[in-house]
């Protein structure tokens, strides 16, 4: 019996080559004859071009190319956008096809956020085409700057596209407006809350890369990229930038050092090195630097949201109201203004049964680079701000904030659950994880445990944040009515060799999430084929089925149904091959543990590697059979997954240095059934890191002049070792009704609710000062500015008092 | 080929002797060239990573004369007559020593992009500690940002190894590449 392998925490197969240095990244990569590119990036975030000087670039030592703008005019198209606002009129710069436009490859004439793309050197070496950047002359003139997306909308504000009136991508809502306003209205009790989510830095380990290579005789490209959705990007370079056929374009994603949502983009690195490798006859590569990638790299978060919750004097939660501003930046990105509206809008109530409720984005268009989306994207901003929310009337109505959650949360007899903002809910019992995560933190203990630090000189904070998050993007069909312009499903072929090998190839792309492994668990279980027999193929375009790629947490959720899929049609197949072969009725075949045989006649039994060999030679098939094992499926769910849980956060502030230390974290997640419960920690761990520092330390800066100021990792913090507590985890399983395996998202959900948590925890820390909330991230010298702010405040009451 | 542009532009060059990963190499460099790039681009041991070019995340770290070193803050030159000891030359014939292996079994990496030089870093942490506490490993790993895993897994993973390489008294293959 081959041992149980879905569900085994097995070692990450893709592990031992990366130990030893010998994965290859896309900046690995060398190719006879390979020529290096370097950008030239915008000085200012908004100013007109008026004249480019590369004469001097031209002279100096290696250079072979200098590009810009009016060189790729009528060559090249712009970049499109994908995901836009669904349902609503929207606002895009042009795409010669109609569709909705997301700038030019090459600054024209105007530059419109301090990383915009302004010319390209092509050198010998890298440090050639780098050198020679400094020999291109620009002559702007700037042009007035706007960073604020409610700034941007107001009358009189600089405008970005000309296509784009009042710098307004659309204004999109969800819910019920007459509902949640009267719900407001007629409500016992009314809260309301005002805050900025910060923008955010990705900041995957490695910086993004491209290599483009054209073959003059076969007229074929080749595309070596940082792209965690390979087949989308062929589509997309190759008939709606490149204008060349589909099927000249092959994409290979390598080895790619992580991305939380980054790479899944179309930048214009990836056409440049497509167009001059054709043009130079030879390959082209270009590798960013870690300040390229923090001025252009899509970023994340930035929303400004104006909120209000409504309830009853005893705890239940009538009404839900918000407006947000979300930052769009410069340009839209590939899929950043599908992520900035449904998203974040239709998530809002999280776990909580709230009829009455709505939502409006405004997507906006500034001077800033462009948004995209940051693991947990759009859900983590909407369970920030609904957490807050409910501490806030829990405070207002002097109740226990466990207790609030407890009493709104949607029963488990209530799936599938519509949340009144437009997601159907899936499975869940919400209640369980909460329960389990406050006795996992001792809740019951906490105040004791807050007194013991206050005699330390700390104040000890609990913040509990409760969340769903919509992953497995998705049925296609309704993410048309969301605004994506592709197909959302998944696809898993199974190739069996008739060595009883078997090759199984993904069409989706690992970022870091050790899918070598956890596919071929799925593999390995349904066929009962040991692990080591089975090799995994994924992310080249001339290889792999087409598969959409690796975002929302869907590469599990929807790939890995359609890699079961693909195993039920060839165990299919070998009953019937062998009920053929047995001379028995099909249906007293039975296939199970990598071996079919007759029931009740265990002497008629054939192995796996036996009738792999036998539908290969296919001497002996039923009539119309064809032969060899080689199945492909492809998997469009019937709606999304919704994994949930409970985290709580417990922070210790330093009386006085308004240092916020996280002492205790505890997270309760259900993603359902976990093929690989080592992986999914690690996505867990990462994901907990990843949303502590949002709440922590991270924050891109702008100044009014759209200058990035957090350019760096001098300046730009990301969690180190020391920062972080080790957490405690635990999982509740609930299956999706969705798909065969019953599995939801992981990779993302538990950076949903950490900063929520923590937030909570913070604003818990310093209840008595009579502080309602503080916008993230919660440093030093932020809180200490706070503290000391509410205590001057409170002594000068009293002392008013006493005058 | 491209030595040729370089002549004809009048670059200069400085011949460095060194070892690397126990053999002999010598090369002409351009005295500007960092070593990170000398080894990714000019030796291919591509294991060695860039992640920041200014010293702040620690995926470029290797060995030189036994020390581990962030090979983006220094230049090629300056490891003329130098011992330099690469990601690549710490296992041998694809053969995992007790910190890759528990890495590997502790899940301690995901992406990978940070692990060649967390592992460069942490070989010399195990040369002088042996039996470090958890708050001497974070320390230890402070220069070495890790988008991925949050840490903890990488923690686990070192204590596993040093437990690992005290009952197996395999003190040799935690150093890395004995022969
Ligand atoms: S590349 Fe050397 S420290 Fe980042
Ligand atoms: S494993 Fe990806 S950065 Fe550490």
């Amino acid at each position: 019996m081959v041992q149980k392998t879905f569900g085994a925490p097995l070692k990450s197969r893709e592990d031992p080559q990366m130990l030893q240095g010998e994965s290859p990244y896309t900046a690995d990569i060398k190719l006879p004859g390979m020529l290096h590119m370097a950008i030239l990036r915008s000085e200012y975030a908004h100013a007109k071009i008026k004249h480019i000087d590369t004469s001097e670039a031209l002279k100096m030592p290696g250079v072979v190319r200098v590009i810009t703008g009016d060189d790729l005019t009528g060559k090249i198209m712009p970049l499109p956008c994908i995901w836009i606002p669904g349902g609503v009129e929207s606002h895009f710069p042009p795409h010669p096809f109609g569709l909705p436009g997301a700038g030019d490859v090459l600054a024209k004439d105007r530059v419109r956020f301090i990383g915009d793309s302004v010319a390209a050197v092509v050198a010998e070496t890298r440090y050639q085409a780098y050198d020679a950047l400094a020999g291109i002359h620009i002559d702007y003139e700037p042009l007035p700057v706007v960073v604020d997306p409610e700034d941007a909308l107001k009358e009189g504000a600089p405008l970005l596209h000309d296509a784009v009136p009042h710098n307004l991508n659309a204004d999109w809502t969800c819910g019920d407006k007459a509902a949640a306003d009267k719900a407001i209205a007629e409500a016992e009790v009314v809260v309301n809350l005002s805050m900025y989510n910060q923008r955010t830095i990705n900041n995957p380990l490695e910086p993004r890369s491209a290599i483009g290579n054209y073959d003059p005789v076969t007229e074929d490209y080749t595309l070596w990229a940082t792209t965690q959705s390979p087949h989308n990007h062929r589509f997309l370079l190759s008939v709606l930038v490149l204008g060349i056929p589909f099927n000249k374009l092959r994409v290979i994603a390598p080895t790619i050092g992580g991305s939380f949502g980054t790479k899944g983009y179309i930048y214009p690195d990836m056409a440049l090195v497509l167009f001059l490798s054709k043009e130079l006859e030879r390959p082209v590569k270009w590798v960013d630097t870690r300040n390229g990638l923090m001025r252009s790299t899509v970023q994340g978060r930035d929303h400004k949201q104006h909120a209000t919750i409504a309830g009853t004097k005893d705890g239940k939660i009538t009404g839900l109201r918000c407006t947000s501003y979300a930052n769009l930046g410069a340009y839209p990105s590939t899929i950043g203004p599908g992520v900035a509206t449904a998203l974040m809008g239709r998530s809002l109530s999280g776990p909580y049964t709230i009829e009455n409720a709505f939502c409006e984005v405004f997507a906006v268009f500034t001077n800033i680079v462009p948004l995209g989306a940051q693991r947990g994207s759009g859900r983590a901003e909407a369970t920030f701000l609904m957490e807050r929310l409910v501490d806030l009337y829990a405070a207002e109505i002097g109740m226990d904030p466990a207790e609030v959650r407890r009493k709104n949360m949607v029963p488990p007899d209530q799936f599938p659950y519509d949340n009144h903002l437009g997601w159907t809910y899936d499975s869940g019992n919400y209640g369980a994880a909460l329960e389990r995560a406050l006795e996992m933190v001792d809740y019951a203990h906490i105040n004791e445990r807050k007194a013991e630090a206050s005699r330390r000189g700390k104040r000890l904070g609990v913040g509990i944040a409760s969340f769903v998050a919509i992953c497995g993007v998705g049925p296609s069909t309704r993410m048309s009515k969301e605004g994506m312009l592709g197909g959302t499903w998944e696809s898993a072929n199974i190739r069996v060799h008739p060595s009883g090998e078997v090759g199984i190839t993904l069409g989706s792309k690992s970022t870091g999430q050790s899918h070598v492994t956890t596919f071929a668990q799925i593999a390995a279980e349904e066929l009962g084929v040991d692990m080591d027999n089975i090799r995994v193929y994924h992310s080249d375009t001339q290889k792999a089925p087409y598969g959409q790629g690796t975002y929302g947490s869907r590469s599990y959720s929807v790939g890995g149904p359609a890699m079961y899929m693909a195993a039920q049609k060839i165990k299919e197949k070998i009953r019937k091959a062998a009920a053929h072969m047995f001379e028995a009725a099909e249906e007293d075949v039975v296939y199970e543990g990598g071996k079919v045989f007759v029931k009740d006649t265990p002497q008629k039994v054939k192995t796996f590697q036996e009738m792999a060999m036998a539908l290969w030679y296919g001497w002996n098939l039923p009539a119309g059979m064809e032969p060899t094992l080689d199945e492909t499926s492809f998997f469009d769910p019937a709606d999304f997954n919704y994994p949930f849980g409970t985290h709580i956060a417990v922070i210790e502030i330093d009386n006085q240095t308004g240092q916020v230390d996280l002492v205790r974290y505890v997270a309760v997640n259900d993603a359902g059934p976990l093929g690989n419960p080592l992986v999914v920690n690690g996505q867990v761990e990462g994901s907990i890191t990843h949303g502590a520092g949002q709440a922590l330390i991270e924050r891109a800066v702008y100044d009014e002049q759209g200058i990035l100021l957090t350019d760096s990792f001098t300046s730009y913090a990301i969690p180190r070792s020391t920062d972080l507590p080790e957490y405690e985890l635990d999982y509740t399983v609930t299956p999706s009704p969705h798909n065969a395996l019953g599995v939801k998202g992981a990779g993302e959900i538990a950076t949903v609710p950490p900063a929520a948590a923590i937030g909570n925890a913070v604003c818990d820390a310093l209840a008595d000062l009579g502080i309602k909330h503080i916008d993230m991230p919660f440093t030093a010298e932020k809180i200490w500015r706070v503290m000391r702010d509410a205590e001057q405040k409170k002594n000068a009451a009293s002392n008013g008092h006493h005058v | 080929m491209q030595l040729l542009i370089f002549m004809r532009e009048g670059t200069s060059f400085m011949k460095i002797s060194l070892t690397v990963n126990g053999t002999q190499n010598t090369a002409n460099v351009e005295p500007r060239i960092l070593l990170v790039d000398f080894i990714r681009d000019t030796l291919n041991l591509t294991g060695t990573k860039l992640g920041c070019d200014t010293g702040q995340c620690g995926t470029c770290v290797i060995q030189v004369n036994g020390k581990p070193v962030k090979s983006c803050s220094m230049l090629a030159v300056q490891v003329d007559g130098c011992d330099v000891k690469t990601i690549e030359g710490v296992s041998q014939h694809g053969q995992l020593n007790t910190l890759q292996q528990s890495l590997w079994e502790k899940h301690g990496l995901q992406c990978g992009f940070c692990t060649p030089g967390m592992i460069m870093t942490l070989l010399d942490f195990l040369q002088h500690n042996e039996d470090p506490s958890e708050d001497e490993i974070r320390s230890c790993l402070e220069g070495h940002l890790c988008r991925c895993t949050g840490y903890h897994s990488v923690v686990r993973a070192v204590r596993d190894a040093v437990v690992k390489a005290r009952q197996t008294q395999s003190a040799d293959l935690l150093v890395g590449s004995a022969d």
